[in-house]
């Protein structure tokens, strides 16, 4: 696919005359979005839309004995009430497993609750009015009888035997269990001079998107097709998923997703009251629109985390990591969620601990376990925060143990930075990191030793500050390792179509997805670089089934490596389809033409020849004067997927300045630093954006989020009011450095950034905060970390 | 999350709206700034058949000051105490106060009427109010009464305000030269209701305090005026002096457990405050005792 062009100038097909890539350049969605103009799914108005309401459990688990929508069904406005049972006619249920993830269970959910429910926030019937105001009033007039169930709300006894089943056809409440042993734990552990272990505790969470789930289905009878308007990260993935379950074919479904105010992958999934949201229009033959409130975001969006793991680490005298064991149990809500399932977290967990260090000596225990909470899935980060935090909380602990500086004690184990290719004990593939570089990066932005002596002179003074590192791996660029391989259709390539108009602009499809990342921004600079043509004449087009390649979307930092490329290689060949017609025009040879500035120009001295508006106009509109047989194509596709690697692994450090109030409990983040290596950087502008959007949501598992349930399963803080989340008056000013080894699997290089941030900043507070406390001989290996957490540590209460 | 139907009505003058809510009585509500009552409307935790809107009631949003006593009407904006230069004279501490209630959207609508008939145990200014020994401004069709402050708030967001009755203003008796005034919360965010918060207001008699007024809140059901004050007053603190005072303040403190503290730690973050306030307010940095290793 090279294009010789480049090679005999020895330039890469990005490093051209006026190349957008690595430059900060605004968002071309911008001056939309500010002037509030985007097109958000509650934005939308079709004619006879009407809106559903979801009347949802109260309990965490019980049956329903008996549905009375008599009342309701008589107020004003009100089109249709729904039950499940009714709704299972036009929808079938699903089972969220994948193979690849052995012996991973779950039972069928259906798309309303039929005769039990499993956790509070369920839905139980829809009511459908006129809007969403008459919606819940309706919703008030709704009787249910329950007989309440036992619930399982604790994950530590989910497995007894005095527990009730959750689902007793599946035999017991353990949806998933993996383990691992690498090398020779037991004896490593035997030879270590010290082995500390901890046991850590991760609160569930949640992504709180700006804008809550929405979905507007609109089923046209006339040609029997279902359009989906929703905020989704994966269009072709619920275009597949809501025809296989209504019964449809694929071409019956077409799926638009504009304006997404944030998804962090909470809108990566299927949802039960999405897919009877699509259902009920197929049903009632008319548009009906889902909003979900923020009180049915919190109970309803997917929640993360929710982990309790024992760890343990060998270390010798001289620095030396002899070993990492952990055991890890989580609690995922009473299914495992769909498509992705739910055991892709703790799987994660077991793949990832350890991963920057060389040590050859890992066993590893998951436990995934059902409950009855709303489901877990993927959010941002995946499974990463928790390795990060439990591998690098343990570190700073045998560091603390044989008395070792804690970056010197990484410098004597990170995998070298000349070591690579190579694997993790969990047979993860590294095909470069830069750990040692990075650290060398941070010490010299965050200024280490400085830093150190200050917190030295504060404590004589009874201040106490930390400093807290932490070292981390990340998963970005999958290829069909993930989903694919366990039998979900979800695309794990993407493709991109750029086609030159007659007036020389670009018009540019991509099959990835725009929610704030700067999807549509980083296409354009590529496609508007390899082109020559400058992005305002580059218009992309995403987020529509219909109008677009078919491909994955934008998740799992994928966007820019895979999008990316596929933008790179679709502009390379229009770029030769481009030079092949400039040369019929002007009798040269396509090799000694290039394109500048939207001209064609000569390769050597760069005179202009043609400009491209004056190409196209040619080709359009005088085809007739072309040499005869030459056939112009200005349009062109291209797909891609990483096929050498499943994932490119980045990787970078994170380090924190905090200071701990021993007499309050309160912490202070004063810094925040970050040194990570995407590869190629497409934006400096965008990658920053993302790290430190990333560090923000870290930092707010670490201190304020939490989804706190009592023991009957109920949820008890889903308000924006008592569920905290962080806020930039607490943030502290967060560096950021680079150091930048591309892929090789592509000629782009790039790999992803999105979730860097958010991986290792809630293990670095929780060092430095241990940093901080260590004058008290205090530690804490539970987030978030509260002042009542805090103060209970040091015994004050 | 949208508000059942109501009626709404604005009226244009005071009387107009007391003879609203003499005729509608429970069933109506006042909307001032809305900051807290549309959210109640929206989640359905209440749905009163009218709102009265007194948004127009112009007159209601004058702060000045006369006789020795600074009014406050009750539609002046928290953004306006904010910045009003009789009260950053007349009673700094509101001022210190405010810039702890919420975010500034919400200072930019939320009043001070609605603030304190709100009664949130958490709320600042009730603390302040008592702080202060404000006199709290009530008028219905039947006349106007004045309450102290004091026994104004009388339980989660319960206070001695009638149906008919609508606040209109506050009045503060000015601060004179030896006042001084602490104010501290612990609040997990800015501008997040407190933990546990103080607002004080002190006078001072050399190293002294001749008067010392507690306004603890996010303590117990409503604002405390803590009478522990009286183990500091008249004569030079001592450690002692204040150790007893922290051990009268927790016995009569009643807080509530909840998701951000248990009992045992608001009693300890109450104990803290005192002994900051009075370390700050007579700059005896010895009377802190910060916890060291
Ligand atoms: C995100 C957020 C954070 C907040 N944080 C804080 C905080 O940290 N500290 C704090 O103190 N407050 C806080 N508030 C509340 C805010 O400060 C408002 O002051 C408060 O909501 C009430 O003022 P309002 O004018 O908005 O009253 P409204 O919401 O209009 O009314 C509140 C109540 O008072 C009644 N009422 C209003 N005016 C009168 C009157 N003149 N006479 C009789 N009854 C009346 C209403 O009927 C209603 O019951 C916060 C609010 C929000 C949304």
């Amino acid at each position: 696919m090279n294009d010789g062009v480049e090679q005999t100038r020895g330039l890469s097909v990005l490093d051209r005359p006026n190349s957008y890539i690595g430059k900060t350049v605004p968002r071309p969605n911008l001056d939309r979005l500010m002037q509030g103009r985007g097109l958000y799914v509650s934005d939308m108005t079709l004619p006879r839309m009407v809106h559903v309401v979801f009347l949802r459990s109260p309990h965490a688990h019980a049956k329903i004995l008996n549905i009375d929508s008599v009342a309701a069904k008589a107020m004003p406005g009100v089109i249709a009430v729904v039950t499940g049972r009714e709704l299972a006619d036009v929808i079938t249920p699903w089972i969220g497993v994948l193979t690849h993830l052995k012996g991973l269970k779950s039972a069928p959910q259906h798309a309303i609750a039929i005769d039990r429910v499993c956790w509070q926030g369920e839905a139980v019937a829809a009511i459908v009015a006129t809007s969403r105001a008459l919606a819940e009033d309706a919703a008030e007039q709704m009787s249910v009888d329950y007989e309440e169930l036992t619930p399982v709300t604790n994950m530590r006894t989910a497995l007894d035997a005095e527990t009730p089943v959750i689902h007793p056809d599946l035999g017991d409440n353990l949806a998933f269990e993996r383990n691992l042993d690498a090398g020779a734990i037991d004896k490593a552990f035997a030879d270590s001079d010290e082995v500390v272990e901890a046991e850590f505790v991760f609160g569930r969470h949640t992504g709180v998107t700006l804008e809550p789930r929405a979905v507007l289905a609109d089923w046209n009878a006339g040609e029997a097709r279902l359009t989906i308007y929703q905020g989704t990260q994966a269009p072709h993935m619920v275009q597949n998923i809501s025809a296989k379950h209504l019964g449809l074919e694929e071409a019956q479904v077409r799926v638009v997703c504009k304006d997404v105010g944030g998804s962090f992958g909470i809108k990566v999934h299927i949802y039960a009251d999405e897919m009877a949201t699509y259902a009920l229009s197929k049903l009632l033959r008319r548009p009906v629109k889902f909003v979900a409130d923020r009180v049915e975001s919190f109970s309803t969006d997917i929640h993360a985390r929710d982990h309790v793991c024992k760890g343990r680490i060998g270390v010798n005298k001289d620095g030396t990591i002899t070993g990492f064991e952990i055991d890890d149990l989580t609690g995922i809500g009473p299914y495992s969620m769909y498509p992705r399932t739910s055991a892709i977290e703790a799987n994660q967990v077991v793949n990832l601990v350890g991963g920057p260090y060389t040590t050859p000596n890992y066993r590893a225990r998951t436990r995934v376990v059902f409950q009855n909470k709303n489901v877990t899935c993927q959010y941002r980060g995946v499974g990463h925060p928790i390795a990060c935090s439990i591998t690098e909380v343990l570190v700073d602990l045998a560091a603390r143990a044989i008395g070792m500086d804690p970056i010197e004690i990484r410098r004597r184990n990170l995998v070298a930075d000349d070591a690579y290719p190579c694997a993790s004990p969990s047979g993860m593939k590294f095909e470069a990191l830069s750990h040692h570089a990075s650290i060398d990066r941070l010490l010299s932005i965050m200024d280490y030793d400085a830093l150190r002596a200050e917190q030295a002179e504060l404590r004589k003074q009874g201040i106490y500050r930390g400093i807290g590192i932490a070292s981390f791996v990340e998963v970005t660029n999958p290829a069909a390792a993930f989903y694919g391989v366990g039998g979900a259709r979800i695309s794990s390539q993407d493709g991109v179509t750029v086609r030159l108009d007659a007036t020389g602009s670009v018009v540019c499809q991509t099959s990835i997805t725009e929610q704030g990342q700067g999807s549509e921004s980083l296409t354009a600079q590529i496609v508007g670089s390899v082109l020559g043509v400058s992005m305002s004449r580059v218009r992309v087009i995403l987020g529509d089934t219909d109008n677009t390649p078919y491909g994955g979307g934008t998740w799992a930092s994928r966007g820019a490596g895979i999008g990316g490329e596929a933008a790179l290689q679709s502009a390379k060949a229009l770029r030769k389809n481009i030079l092949d017609v400039a040369a019929a025009i002007l009798q040269a040879k396509p090799g000694d033409l290039d394109i500048v500035e939207n001209s064609v120009v000569d390769l050597v001295g760069g005179q202009q020849r043609i400009e491209m508006h004056e190409l196209a106009r040619i080709v359009y509109f005088r085809p007739d004067t072309l040499p005869p047989g030459f056939q112009a194509e200005l349009m062109a596709t291209r797909h891609f997927v990483p096929r050498e690697y499943p994932f490119a692994f980045t990787n970078g450090v994170q380090a924190s300045w905090l200071e701990v109030d021993p007499n309050t409990g309160f912490i202070t983040l004063l810094k925040h630093w970050v040194v990570e290596d995407c590869g190629t950087i497409i934006n400096p502008q965008l990658v920053d954006e993302q790290i430190r959007g990333g560090v923000v949501q870290g930092l707010g598992a670490a201190l304020y989020e939490h989804c706190i349930y009592d023991e009957r399963g109920q949820l008890t803080n889903a308000n924006m009011a008592d569920y905290l989340v962080p806020m930039s008056g607490e943030m502290p000013d967060i560096s950021i450095g680079h150091v930048v080894s591309p892929t090789m699997e592509s000629e782009l290089g790039a790999k992803g950034a999105g979730e860097a941030g958010t991986a290792g900043a809630a293990a670095c507070v929780a060092n430095a905060v241990n940093d901080a406390l260590a004058p008290f001989g205090a530690t804490v290996t539970e987030i978030p970390l509260t002042p009542r957490l805090i103060l209970t540590a040091l015994g004050t209460i | 999350m949208k508000a059942s139907a109501f009626s709404y009505i604005r009226p244009t003058t005071i009387d107009d709206a007391l003879a609203l809510l003499a005729q509608y009585g429970e069933q109506a509500k006042v909307l001032s700034g809305g900051q807290s009552l549309m959210p109640a409307l929206n989640l359905r935790l209440s749905a009163p058949e009218w709102l009265v809107d007194i948004g127009g009631l112009s007159d209601l949003r004058t702060i000045a000051v006369s006789r020795g006593l600074l009014r406050i009407g009750a539609l002046a904006r928290h953004v306006d105490v904010l910045k009003s230069a009789d009260v950053a004279e007349h009673a700094p501490l509101l001022a210190d106060a405010m810039v702890h209630v919420a975010h500034p959207a919400i200072r930019n609508k939320g009043t001070m009427g609605g603030n304190l008939a709100h009664a949130d145990p958490a709320s600042e200014m009730p603390a302040c109010m008592i702080a202060l020994d404000a006199v709290i401004v009530v008028r219905s069709r039947a006349g106007e009464r004045r309450l102290q402050a004091r026994d104004f708030f009388i339980g989660i967001y319960e206070t001695a305000l009638a149906a008919e009755e609508l606040l209109v203003a506050v009045e503060i008796p000015v601060a004179n030269q030896n006042s001084v005034r602490f104010f501290h919360e612990y609040a997990r965010r800015n501008g997040d209701y407190a933990i546990v918060g103080l607002a004080a207001s002190a006078t001072l008699d050399g190293g002294s305090f001749a008067d010392l007024r507690l306004g603890f809140f996010a303590v117990g059901d409503r604002p405390l005026l803590a009478t522990a004050a009286r183990h500091l007053i008249g004569r030079p603190v001592t450690a002692a002096m204040l150790a007893e005072a922290q051990a009268a303040l927790e016995a009569e403190l009643d807080p509530q457990e909840d998701q951000q503290a248990p009992v045992a730690m608001r009693k300890h973050l109450a104990r803290q405050l005192l002994a900051l306030c009075v370390a700050t307010l007579l700059g005896r940095a010895d009377l802190e005792a910060r916890r060291s290793a």
